[in-house]
């Protein structure tokens, strides 16, 4: 089981009004933006269950824009985020849909890059300002935020694993936990590497280097 | 001790080393966290602050929330405090007071600590705050109540669930009202027993609580649930500080409660589909509010 702080219980400070409509919100907003690594062009935004129910009046809606905007849980902005994206010049629409057992607070998210590329993630808000991040484009994951982690996109090849893993351990690094996931054998393949310390640039470089790799992204803790 | 699952675990280990609840708590925060006591007291510190912060803003607030079904509540139960002719005597009107403050400042999109969410996060600021005031206890005593409030939600998180999307209000005001409950005993001092007692007292008495908010907006019935939640965990300590104690053991009411909350139908958790949230006012403010909504 994860480990649970007291204050994650009696926290976070946070903007109002709902710790998993408003706070969570955000929290999957900053992770889509990490993930997504600059400033969204458009933002389709997709609300699942009692989110699609309730979305505005919780503040969902500016929850989540803050969040991509860059905003963290306790920040005023929140409450003009709309407005912000807006002077931006950039497209944020809203969307209501079902995604079948999918925890009640889940948002499906089509974001575009500024070379018109896109990032689609699926993340639910499982209360107290909790998330869990359970899909990256076609990759099914588990992202909480609470760890440093390395997402590497890489071609499925004998020894990559085993590779990056070694890179991590000369630099001192402890991984908690390993994700890989392909799409099929021999095709793209991500791999999910939440660990105990932070990752320097050092190692990533070293990392990005590796002949198969095609994508390699630290993302602090949220 | 960071592998704490259980409250009579806690209990009996408090009681073991001959220490208090909020002991306890720092030692399995110092092993969860890889932090110390220090900062684990700094930061339970700078969380008061925002209490204290969210409380004064809330007291003032007199300017209606979006919908305007809430303004100036705190602003009105801190008059009639100050024109003296409460019913309840000092400290429950104060609680009431205090709670309606951080709700109302919640409800506005203000800054505010979720303990343990944002929807509840009245009761045990307005709870233990107005105790404070009332005793002359100064901030390491109420940081002592606020551990132990935090540990017992840490539990339930653990054990069952914080969210009124999959558990009801029961798990939010109940939970924070219990939460506050015990956070109230230790403060004054209690037993760890007593601290246990207190929460399943309170939580027992909010079991099946549902979460059927008007326009799904935090604030009908939330915020006034928070004035009364808070004063429910003061009668909740009251009671186990007289020595009364709970027939049901306090793992066993979450346990219920987690069983509750499974039980419950969709339209009574969160989704602003039943209840309060179905009547024909509650439907009417809905659709006022609401109606600019794209499907």
């Amino acid at each position: 089981m994860e480990k649970l702080s007291i204050f994650e219980v009696m926290g976070p400070i946070m903007i109002g009004p709902s710790s998993s409509h408003t706070a969570g919100a955000v929290r999957i907003g900053n992770m889509a933006r990490k993930l997504l690594n600059e400033e969204p062009k458009t933002m389709k935004i997709y609300f699942h269950g009692s989110f699609a129910e309730t979305y505005k009046g919780h503040g969902t809606d500016v929850a989540i824009v803050g969040g991509l905007l860059g905003y963290r849980p306790d920040d005023e902005r929140i409450r003009t985020s709309l407005k912000d994206a807006q002077e931006k010049g950039i497209e944020v629409e809203f969307h209501r849909f079902d995604l079948p057992n999918a925890h009640p607070n889940t948002i499906k998210l089509d974001l575009t890059r500024s070379d018109g590329t896109h990032l689609t993630l699926i993340g639910a808000s499982v209360g107290g300002g909790e998330i869990v991040i359970t899909r990256i484009d076609n990759f099914s994951v588990e992202l909480r935020g609470k760890y440093p982690t390395v997402w590497i996109l890489h071609v499925d090849r004998p020894g990559i694993i085993a590779k990056v893993t070694s890179t991590l351990a000369l630099n001192g690094i402890n991984i908690a936990f390993l994700e890989a996931f392909r799409e099929d054998k021999g095709a793209l393949s991500s791999m999910i590497i939440q660990t105990d310390h932070e990752v320097f640039q050092d190692a990533m470089k070293e990392i990005e280097s590796f002949i198969g790799v095609k994508s390699c992204r630290y993302i602090e803790p949220i | 001790m960071s592998k704490l699952f259980l409250i009579k675990e806690m209990v009996e280990r408090a009681e073991k080393l001959k220490v208090s609840i909020s002991d306890v708590v720092i030692d399995y925060e110092i092993r969860t966290s890889e932090t110390t006591r220090e900062e684990i007291l700094a930061r339970m510190a700078k969380t008061l602050k925002v209490m204290k912060e969210a409380v004064d803003k809330g007291m003032e607030q007199k300017t209606p929330s979006k919908s305007g079904m809430i303004s100036d509540e705190a602003w009105r139960m801190r008059e009639r405090i100050k024109e003296g002719k409460t019913l309840a005597g000092g400290v429950i009107p104060l609680a009431l007071a205090k709670a309606l403050a951080v709700s109302t400042v919640n409800a506005s999109m203000g800054k505010i600590v979720a303990g343990p969410t944002a929807g509840s996060c009245g009761i045990v600021p307005g709870a233990l705050l107005a105790v404070a005031e009332l005793n002359d206890l100064d901030d390491s005593r109420i940081i002592r109540g606020l551990l132990t409030a935090a540990i017992l939600g840490t539990v339930v998180a653990r054990k069952a669930t914080l969210s009124g999307a999959a558990g009801g209000c029961q798990a939010e005001c109940g939970v924070a009202s219990a939460m506050a409950a015990g956070g109230l005993v230790e403060m004054m001092g209690g037993t760890p027993v007593q601290v246990s007692e207190a929460f399943s007292l309170a939580l027992k008495n909010m079991l099946g609580l549902v979460c059927d908010p008007v326009a799904g907006l935090v604030e009908v019935p939330c915020v006034k649930r928070n004035a009364m939640a808070a004063s429910h965990a003061i009668v909740a300590a009251e009671l186990s500080l007289a020595g009364i104690a709970s027939v049901i053991p306090a793992d066993e009411v979450i346990e219920a409660m987690n069983e509750i909350g499974d039980a419950l139908p969709r339209s009574l958790k969160e989704t602003a589909l039943g209840g309060l949230a179905n009547t024909a006012t509650g439907k009417c403010i809905a659709k006022e509010f609401l109606g600019d909504i794209k499907s």
